[in-house]
């Protein structure tokens, strides 16, 4: 089965080239979009066929290798898969995850101008996504990782007519980029390191692991190394100081911002460090960075989110904050907890996402049908939906409540776990834990809000256009149900000893994480008691800010007006985001655009070219000048010989 | 045949000039038509080359041809001396290929004096390919003046407005440069002979051998150094360039960037760094300080441009700035990246002023606020700009990313890691300019009432892409092709330039043993 890996990849590259290619002659919806569809779900099939192999198998690591890509001197890079529990369970996410979107996808997308270019570009994404996860080595990983930015690219400005659109896709690239920067960095330090002192010349991610060990523990190279891998890991999944970029992406349609920006894309910094584990544990200082940057991340994100109107921008924020809770669990050495909130995370907000878009597909049917041109993504437009979209509501109240925290959903287990973990580790701490689980409640807050703002109360859509929202249709409806389950029962695979449960989950990923937790004696200690007290307090807090936000939002819906009143500023703060676009703007983009400006009509023109030009001047001045001495008169001539001759004869004499 | 398979690829593009000065001045058409055919059979002739497995084995000069040519007395000998290793084979080839693509390109852009231009285009193309097989120093030279006077009267007599200071302006850079070189190349040959070692005219592989003491070697390093560094360009010495880009015909920008600018970058690789190696030693921490200057500040100037050509011709300075870091950072990566960068410059730059022909044919202005909203006018011209301009900033899978990563990983492999480390910022202001003025260019509303009636490419248009677009993906995705008939040859020319003074003999064949063959 393992030789079959590169079919994974290949069919959605397939399928993007047939759209792309052949898209706009075949023009008929549906074959455009069962073309995406069926290759996303053969790339699905064959996942699992290697997923229940490999779930069988005594050997659990496997590489393909399918040519090589560069070969120079001591660089010897392949085009080459690597199979691993990891691995496959992100085949299985990417793949599954990316099969209903695109079948959500044909229905939301319904009636585009660019129908093809959209399924052309998502499974253009699938690709890129399935070389990043499945590359075994770091090379291939970063093809996919940069291909998985183009892609994001070109589906936030898929509306490329609107500004606002094209400025978000090359906010999304160019800051994205800055990551890139440091995985860059980091790749050429490790392999320059590893080569020169120990004539290891790789980036082969299996050999690194194995030569992990000839790296000095805490030492400054390791620590740079990671910290630059870590630098590119917040430009793609979105935690400070490289954000930025997430919330603005919600330009693209909205099964873009489920599939990328929220379920796989933007886990592929987590992913990454996971798959580079054995290197991370050898740099507390990077470990404790990516714990305090994702703990910050997850508060700070949270805190935005509470005064947002637009329902995709909540969620935007609400997918930055859930993944800071993904680094704090990487950084607190809880890997397994990390990638077990990648999944279960993937599930609860695709699910809200598409929700989302559900609610806007209907919204805007609603202001298309009256000939309004009112904003159908903004929540105070709404409210009283669960009547009209009785199966959207359920998915999306289902997820809600998985995010939020309660117990018996899937999100409760995996957030349990991180937090845990950022108390119990011996990279962790009690204020990690304290700032994770007030992150917890301002997400139960936000999400609920959003719930009953959405959902409850009355109706605030304009009165011509409410009593024309439909329920969205089945290729809609069925991935929402389908994801819904998923976000309940996802986290049955990792229900901890404590409740009872077998942590399957961590038993699954044991032989890519084991190593590193035994050799790097990484473990989270603490009574029985603690953890159920811990657990207790964090429930308690997520259904505080649940029970808040039907306070507010649903019995005194004049609460939040007088909020507001009291804090004007702190309001304001929050609803522009802190003020941290700006900022940017201020610090890096103009001095930027004003340094170029000066060194193009300062330095070029002034400097450069004054010189090239002074020099042609004097040439021209000093012939015009010589010409002078050329005059053609005698006694000008006898004059100058006179003169000369004088000059010589008091040298001789008088020198 | 293949005794002088080198000569008839490279006077061919003349004897195909000669016949264009026949055809009478009305037929245009019939003129144009004549260029590509004789620029495709120069490309065909050349193909074989490329097939040749030698290159993967041997690293030394192959399809060798040595004539002796003019001597007087003692005093004074050179030969017609030429030959390719797997370096240079595949600069020959990115000419050949380049040319027919570039005379395309004239179809409806040129008008006036057609026949000038289509025998100064094939003059040009004999001069350049004449310049990258010589090996014989003299002869070289003479190439590469002959170069100079087509691209002059290019841009004088076929450019924009400004076209006689542009004109003006390339002819001083370069010439002053040139007699600098001149009048080192001389020096060498004098030294050479003055320290009594067997040479064959000016053959460099015979000066290779030669021990120039490291005072003098300064010297002479420093003016082949500062020729080649106008010609590359280099930081501060660029500014002809854009002045040049702009003004010069669309044809005369592709063969500009995509080959005359190659010129430089190649000057470098075989003569000025391994005649003087020890110079080359003392230089390269000056020199890539350069580089990295280049690299930023031409993409930060590039990125405040309002003209697209401009634009581009900035964007040429930091390209070639990561070309000459990977050259001084003197190992196998950092050369395949930089001969691989020069490869990709030339077609994905060549491809970019392409492009910027197309809209400014339809337009007349090159202004990026005069333009807005294009990919929804032109889908197709809008696919192919972006596949360009992404492989222009480096994305993984095209070719720009195998040369900008190489590069990197061998600058840092060597002396230069903290060069690499400011050079890598480069990546980001790549992304900057390039999808900046992407953005403006092709993205947002359609609202200028003058690009509401574009065509989209035509099948000339789309045809002389495709084989560009073909190159871009596949040295993104399997450069091997080119790497392992490169490799041998860099190894050999890296031992001479980094060994010279460790290595007793040098194993190249000199030029009398291949005369007596």
């Amino acid at each position: 089965m393992y030789d079959k890996l590169w079919l994974i990849p290949f069919f959605p590259l397939l399928g993007s080239v047939i759209n792309g290619l052949f898209g706009k002659k075949i023009k008929n919806e549906k074959v455009i979009g069962s073309i995406a569809t069926l290759a996303i779900a053969s790339s699905f099939v064959v996942s699992c066929l290697c997923f229940f192999t490999l779930l069988d198998d005594k050997v659990k690591i496997h590489q393909q290798v399918v040519a090589s890509w560069m070969s120079i001197g001591q660089l010897q890079i392949d085009w080459g898969f690597l199979l691993d529990p990891l691995s496959a369970l992100m085949i299985m996410v990417v793949t599954g995850v990316g099969s209903l979107i695109h079948l959500y996808s044909i229905g939301y997308m319904h009636g585009e101008e660019g129908f093809y270019r959209f399924f052309c570009y998502l499974n253009l994404f699938c690709f890129s996504m399935l070389m990043l996860v499945l590359g075994n080595n770091a090379l291939v990983m970063f093809v996919g990782w940069e291909g998985v930015g183009l892609c994001s690219y070109l589906l936030i400005g898929y509306y490329f007519e609107k500004k606002s659109a094209g400025d978000a896709a090359k906010k999304a690239f160019v800051v994205n980029r800055v990551g890139d920067f440091g995985f860059l960095l980091g790749l050429f330090t490790l392999f320059w390191y590893l080569g020169s002192e120990h004539n290891v010349w790789t980036v082969n991610f299996v050999e690194i692991s194995q030569n992990a060990h000839l790296l000095p523990a805490g030492g400054f190279v390791v620590t740079f190394v990671t910290l630059c891998f870590f630098l590119g890991a917040t430009g793609k999944s979105a935690q400070i100081p490289l954000y930025t970029w997430l919330p603005d992406a919600m330009e693209g349609p909205t099964p873009v911002s489920a599939l990328i920006h929220a379920a796989t894309m933007v886990t592929a910094g987590v992913y990454m460090i996971g798959r580079m584990n054995g290197l991370f544990a050898l740099a507390p200082t990077t470990m404790m960075v990516i714990a305090i940057v994702g703990a910050a991340t997850a508060i700070f994100a949270a805190s935005i989110g509470l005064a947002q109107n637009d329902i995709k921008r909540v969620l935007a924020y609400s997918t930055v904050s859930q993944l800071g809770y993904m680094f704090l669990a990487m950084g607190v050495g809880a890997f397994t907890a990390g990638v077990f909130h990648l999944m279960t995370h993937a599930f609860f907000k695709a699910c809200l996402f598409l929700g989302s878009g559900s609610v806007i597909h209907g919204m805007h049917h609603g202001y298309h049908h009256a000939h309004l041109h009112d904003d159908p993504q903004d929540m105070r437009n709404m409210g009283g939906l669960r009547k009209k979209m009785p199966i959207t509501f359920v998915t999306f109240l289902v997820s809600t409540i998985a995010i939020a925290g309660i117990p018996g959903f899937s999100g409760f287990f995996s957030k349990d776990e991180i937090l845990w973990w950022s108390f119990g580790s011996n990279h962790g701490s009690w204020m990690l834990w304290l700032v994770g689980a007030i992150a917890a409640g301002l997400t139960a807050f936000y999400m609920f809000r959003l719930v009953f703002m959405t959902f409850f109360g009355e109706q605030r859509t304009d009165p011509r256009a409410k009593d024309h929202i439909p329920e969205s249709g089945l290729t809609i409806t069925i991935p929402l149900m389908v994801l819904g389950v998923l976000a309940v029962l996802g986290g049955y695979v990792g229900v901890p000893a404590i409740l009872g449960g077998a942590n399957k989950i961590h038993h699954y990923l044991e032989p890519v994480f084991g190593h590193t937790i035994e050799v790097n004696h990484i473990a989270a200690h603490g009574s029985h008691s603690t953890e159920i007290a811990l657990m207790a307090t964090s429930i308690a807090i997520a259904v505080f800010g649940i029970f808040l936000a039907w306070l507010m939002y649903v019995k005194k819906p004049e609460l939040p007006g007088k909020f507001v009143g009291a804090f004007t500023g702190l309001h304001r703060t929050i609803f522009n985001k802190w003020y941290v676009d700006e900022i940017y703007d201020a610090l890096f983009v103009n001095p930027t655009k004003r340094l170029g400006t000066f060194f193009w009509k300062g330095f070029d023109v002034k400097v450069v070219d004054g010189i090239v030009n002074g020099v042609g001047a004097l040439v021209n001045l000093a012939s015009k000048g010589l010409r002078y001495t050329q005059s053609g008169l005698v006694q000008n001539y006898a004059m100058t010989m006179v003169l000369g001759v004088i000059v010589i004869a008091a040298f001789y004499f008088f020198g | 045949m293949t005794d002088h398979l080198l000569s008839l690829i490279t006077f061919f593009p003349l004897l195909g000039a000669l016949f264009v000065l026949f055809i009478p001045k009305e037929d245009g058409g019939v003129m144009k038509g004549f260029t590509l055919a004789v620029t495709l059979v120069t490309f065909f002739l050349s193909l074989p080359l490329a097939f040749d497995n030698i290159f993967k084995v041997s690293g030394g000069m192959h399809y060798t041809e040595f004539i002796p040519w003019i001597s007087i007395g003692d005093y004074f000998q050179m030969n017609y001396f030429v030959g390719i290793d797997g370096i240079s084979l595949w600069l020959v080839l990115l000419t050949t290929f380049i040319m027919p693509i570039a005379v395309l390109s004239t179809w409806n852009a040129v008008e006036k004096n057609v026949k000038g231009f289509m025998a100064l285009c094939l003059l040009l193309e004999t001069a350049m390919l004449g310049a990258f097989i010589s090996l014989d120093l003299f002869l070289f030279y003479i190439f590469w003046e002959l170069m100079l006077i087509p691209m002059y009267f290019m841009i004088g007599i076929w450019g924009g407005g400004r076209r006689i200071y542009a004109a003006v302006k390339f002819f001083i850079y370069t010439a002053v440069g040139s007699l600098l070189m001149l009048v080192a190349i001389i020096y060498v040959y004098y030294y050479a002979v003055q320290s009594g070692i067997n040479i064959s005219g000016f053959s460099i592989i015979d000066f290779y051998k030669v021990d120039i003491p490291a005072d003098l070697q300064t010297l002479l390093f420093m003016a082949f150094a500062f020729s080649f560094a106008i010609k590359v360009p280099m930081f501060p010495v660029h500014t002809w360039l854009p002045d040049a880009h702009t003004e010069a015909p669309t044809a005369g920008s592709v063969i500009l960037a995509a080959i005359l600018l190659k010129m430089g970058t190649y000057g470098y690789l075989r003569f000025a760094m391994p005649l003087f190696p020890d110079a080359t030693q003392q230089f390269i921490p000056f020199l890539s300080l350069l580089c990295v200057i280049g690299i930023i500040y031409g993409a930060l100037v590039a990125m405040m441009q309002d003209d697209v050509k401009k634009l581009v011709a900035y964007s040429s300075v930091s390209h070639l700035g990561f070309v000459m870091l990977g050259l001084f950072a003197m190992n196998m990566q950092g050369w395949a990246g930089g001969i691989i960068q020069m490869i990709n410059h030339g077609i994905s730059t060549g491809a970019l002023f392409l492009i910027v022909g197309f809209i400014y044919e339809r337009r007349h202005t090159r202004e990026i606020k005069e333009f807005g909203g294009l990919a929804k006018q032109m889908p197709v011209f809008a696919t192919i700009f972006l596949i360009i301009t992404f492989s222009s900033i480096g994305l993984p899978g095209t070719n720009g990313f195998v040369g900008e990563f190489l590069v990197l990983m061998g600058a840092f492999e060597s002396e230069l890691r903290w060069y690499a480390i400011f050079a890598t910022t480069g990546v980001i202001f790549a992304a900057v300019y390039m999808l900046w003025m992407f953005q403006r260019v092709m993205f947002g509303e359609l609202k200028n009432p003058k690009n509401q009636n574009l065509k989209d490419l035509s099948a000339r248009e789309i045809t002389l892409m495709i084989p560009l677009l073909v190159f871009v993906f596949w040295i993104g995705f399997y450069p091997n092709t080119f790497f392992e008939k490169m490799n041998p040859a860099m190894e050999q020319l890296l031992h001479q330039v980094k060994g010279k003074h460790h290595v007793a003999v040098v194993e190249t064949v000199s030029a009398q043993e291949l005369a007596s063959r």
